[in-house]
């Protein structure tokens, strides 16, 4: 596929595999992963530990050590070039000027022995090169563009001199001083208390319509993707699972797990008696289930889950699902206990006892 | 110009509370120079009082720095408090020798947030949850067994565990073992720090389902220190919320959350994110950080960062007392009526603004 530099998505990631090859056996991370970022489009990206979204959003700036490799047929299209075929030296030139990155904790991702301002003036000097009154002249103003008060004084100080959320604003200015047109954001409000999480969600927000940019932001906390997100993809075991506009993604979640997640979360305002679980916890990368990788978790699970792998399914527009209820619907309507045989536990619940009531029991046999 | 706090008693009901804490506090020395002179205070927990009812859970929420973990780990004399008072069944725990409090541990136990290193990575699983029921010589031998064997299967692990290490867990699976340990020795409280922050959402809904359904069948109270709202406003019958090492509201959960009378209340709640992307928020963004509890502002502590149309001078003056705004709704500030700071008062500290309701709406 040949693209043009201004029509097309962004950023096109076709069957992306990112495999570590352990002592534990081939840990299959990232397997089989195909999506795409339109320009100025923010795309959420969720799952739980363990479902290769960090690995996925390192894949794509090629931040992979071994023993982990990026497999041969991955293809991750920026701009209409293929970032998996480009040497470290031309990669180098992507991070940071096309591709910004904004980490989890910015107390790690920061450098204690320099000063703010000299680490975001040395992104401009390496990208941008020019000297260095005009690189910190350049991150001056950009502190100032992420919100941080008296920027002059402040990039004069060292990360540990600043709070959380500062530190964070920090990350900010360093992944879009050079006006990248992707930010990948992992997790940036994570390590951060709710009201400065709020801050620093409308400081994105804000940053994207100032420039432009296409986020995409990887997450545990579907509240953040509801409000922040266009577009959803869910990820388990290594694969997107759902991939949605967001509305629709929230009003009718297709695949059993966005489902689960979404009833596993409390929320307020919402009173609940029990929360709904999803049994059990995400399998080893190294050991996916045979057939769909959740079917040994899914209250709908029958014998086709266990044995034939899901293809991703249209459901609507935009909207695809790798789950075999796409063409069986009907089996919705039958949702059981996963992985229950016999039942023993408080007052003696039985299989035939109310969805919620039977939670419990079903939780304690699938963790064993 | 300040007044001093009030003593504050706050009881939802009538029966006698398991746990009373009456103004608490912990100043934490800031040492300078060779000597290690104390140059100041931080002010990590700044008096606070609350009852727990036996059987209740009672929610301590607020953001990092706040003084909640500190109040949690006064209460186990995990820290010393500098003053006040922590009553447990009519005991006062702050008076007890070392000793005498080991003994009381039985009765309160902990829980805490990172199932990684609560858990001694040399110590096979049966002999962490063993290790209080040798010291309180409450089994030994084969009936210890039974009892470790038992206490796995009631939070959902299998007994064939015992001899497997922690690192062999997932970090759902580890706190189901923190939870074993705590309930070995059967306390009546349990003070919860930030019990499920570390786990994914599934999992997080499996470890509050079973702490629900232990409180229930062994009558336990909690009190469960989160910085996640909607996790407390599930668990919790009562909360507190804390802001720069004071409580700042305590009501039932409900009220709380329906109508939160404290400006920092109202706008924390206003910034949990809400899964649902048709509604759009109409949000109190707070601006700058939570000041430093070395140096915390006059008056109101949280003066600085409200957005409370009837703020002025005396704000910066009056320190509010926690008072009961509505019944069992207590909160600190004078310019949500009803209040007990007399118009005549605030004026005297350069009030021009009377109280007036404040609520902003919440859309949810």
């Amino acid at each position: 596929m040949a693209h043009d530099s201004t029509a097309g998505p962004l950023l096109s990631v076709e069957d992306l595999r990112t495999f570590f090859y352990t002592e534990a056996g081939v840990a299959r991370a990232v397997d089989g992963v195909s999506f795409q970022i339109g320009r100025g489009e923010t795309v959420g990206l969720v799952g739980e530990s363990g479902c290769g979204k960090s690995v996925t959003a390192f894949s794509l700036i090629r931040l992979i050590r071994p023993p982990g490799r990026i497999e041969p047929g991955s293809r991750i299209v920026f701009d209409g070039r293929d970032l998996a075929t480009l040497s470290e030296s031309e990669m180098r030139k992507v991070r940071g000027e096309l591709i910004g990155f904004v980490f989890q904790e910015p107390m790690t991702a920061l450098n204690p022995v320099f000063t703010v301002g000299d680490q975001i003036a040395e992104v401009v000097r390496v990208h941008h090169g020019g000297s260095k009154q005009e690189a910190w002249g350049r991150a001056v103003k950009m502190l100032e563009t992420v919100g941080i008060p008296s920027p002059e004084q402040r990039a004069h100080e060292y990360p540990h001199q600043l709070s959380g959320g500062m530190r964070q604003r920090v990350v900010i200015a360093m992944a879009l001083v050079m006006n990248p047109a992707l930010v990948i954001a992992d997790e940036p409000t994570t390590a951060l208390d709710v009201t400065i999480q709020a801050q620093i969600l409308e400081l994105l927000r804000e940053l994207q319509q100032k420039f432009g940019t296409s986020i995409l932001l990887i997450t545990h906390d579907l509240g953040v993707v509801a409000e922040t997100a266009s577009r959803v993809i869910v990820m388990y075991g290594g694969e997107i699972v759902e991939e949605a506009p967001v509305e629709e993604l929230f009003a009718q979640a297709h695949h059993p797990y966005t489902e689960g997640l979404l009833n596993a979360m409390p929320q307020v305002g919402q009173e609940r008696e029990r929360l709904a679980t999803i049994p059990g916890s995400v399998p080893p990368p190294t050991n996916w289930p045979k057939g769909c990788r959740f079917h040994d978790r899914c209250p709908y699970a029958w014998e086709r889950c266990s044995e034939e792998h899901p293809p991703l399914y249209r459901i609507g527009t935009g909207h695809i699902s790798r789950c075999h209820l796409a063409e069986e619907p009907q089996r919705r309507a039958d949702a059981h206990d996963p992985l229950v045989v016999a039942v023993s536990g408080e007052g003696g619940v039985t299989r035939g006892a109310r969805r919620g009531e039977k939670q419990n029991v079903s939780e304690r046999k699938a963790i064993s | 110009m300040t007044q001093p706090a009030r003593e504050v008693l706050v009881k939802p009901s009538a029966s006698a509370p398991l746990l009373s804490v009456r103004s608490l506090a912990k100043y934490f020395p800031i040492k300078k120079g060779l000597f290690g002179k104390a140059a100041g205070f931080v002010r990590a927990v700044d008096g606070v009082s609350f009852d727990v009812m036996p059987g209740e859970t009672l929610g301590l929420v607020g953001e990092s720095g706040c003084g909640k973990s500190t109040t949690g780990r006064m209460i186990l004399r995990l820290i010393e408090p500098t003053a006040g008072s922590v009553e447990f069944d009519g005991i006062d725990l702050v008076k007890l020798s070392n000793k005498e409090m080991r003994k009381l541990r039985r009765k309160i136990q902990v829980i805490f947030q990172d199932p990684f290193s609560s858990l001694n990575p040399r110590m096979t699983v049966g002999a962490i949850i063993r290790e209080g029921l040798t010291i309180h010589k409450l089994a030994e031998g084969s009936a210890a067994d039974a009892r470790v064997r038992q206490l796995l299967d009631e939070v959902g692990l299998r007994s064939e565990y015992v001899n497997r290490y922690p690192h062999e867990f997932s970090g759902g699976q580890r706190q189901r073992i923190g939870i074993a340990r705590a309930l070995a020795v059967e306390p009546s409280f349990i003070v919860c720090d930030e019990p499920v922050s570390a786990l994914d959402v599934s999992v997080q809904a499996q470890v509050i389902n079973l702490m629900q359904d232990l409180q229930r069948d062994r009558g336990l109270a909690y009190l469960f220190i989160a910085h996640d709202l909607s996790v407390v406003e599930h668990i919790a019958d009562r909360v507190a919320v804390m802001y720069l090492g004071k409580i700042v509201e305590l009501a039932s959960s409900a009220d709380l959350y329906r109508e939160p009378l404290m400006p920092y209340t109202q706008a924390l709640l206003s910034a949990v994110p809400v899964a649902d992307p048709t509604v759009k928020k109409s949000r109190v963004v707070l601006t700058g950080d939570v000041p430093s509890p070395a140096n915390p502002p006059s008056g109101c502590v949280f003066h600085p960062r409200c957005q409370h149309p009837a703020k002025d001078a005396a704000c910066t003056e009056i320190v509010p007392p926690l008072e009961e705004k509505a019944p069992g709704h207590w909160a600190a500030c004078i310019k949500q009526p009803p209040t007990g700071v007399d118009w005549s008062i605030q004026k005297a500290a350069g009030a021009t603004h009377p109280p007036e309701r404040f609520l902003p709406v919440l859309d949810r």
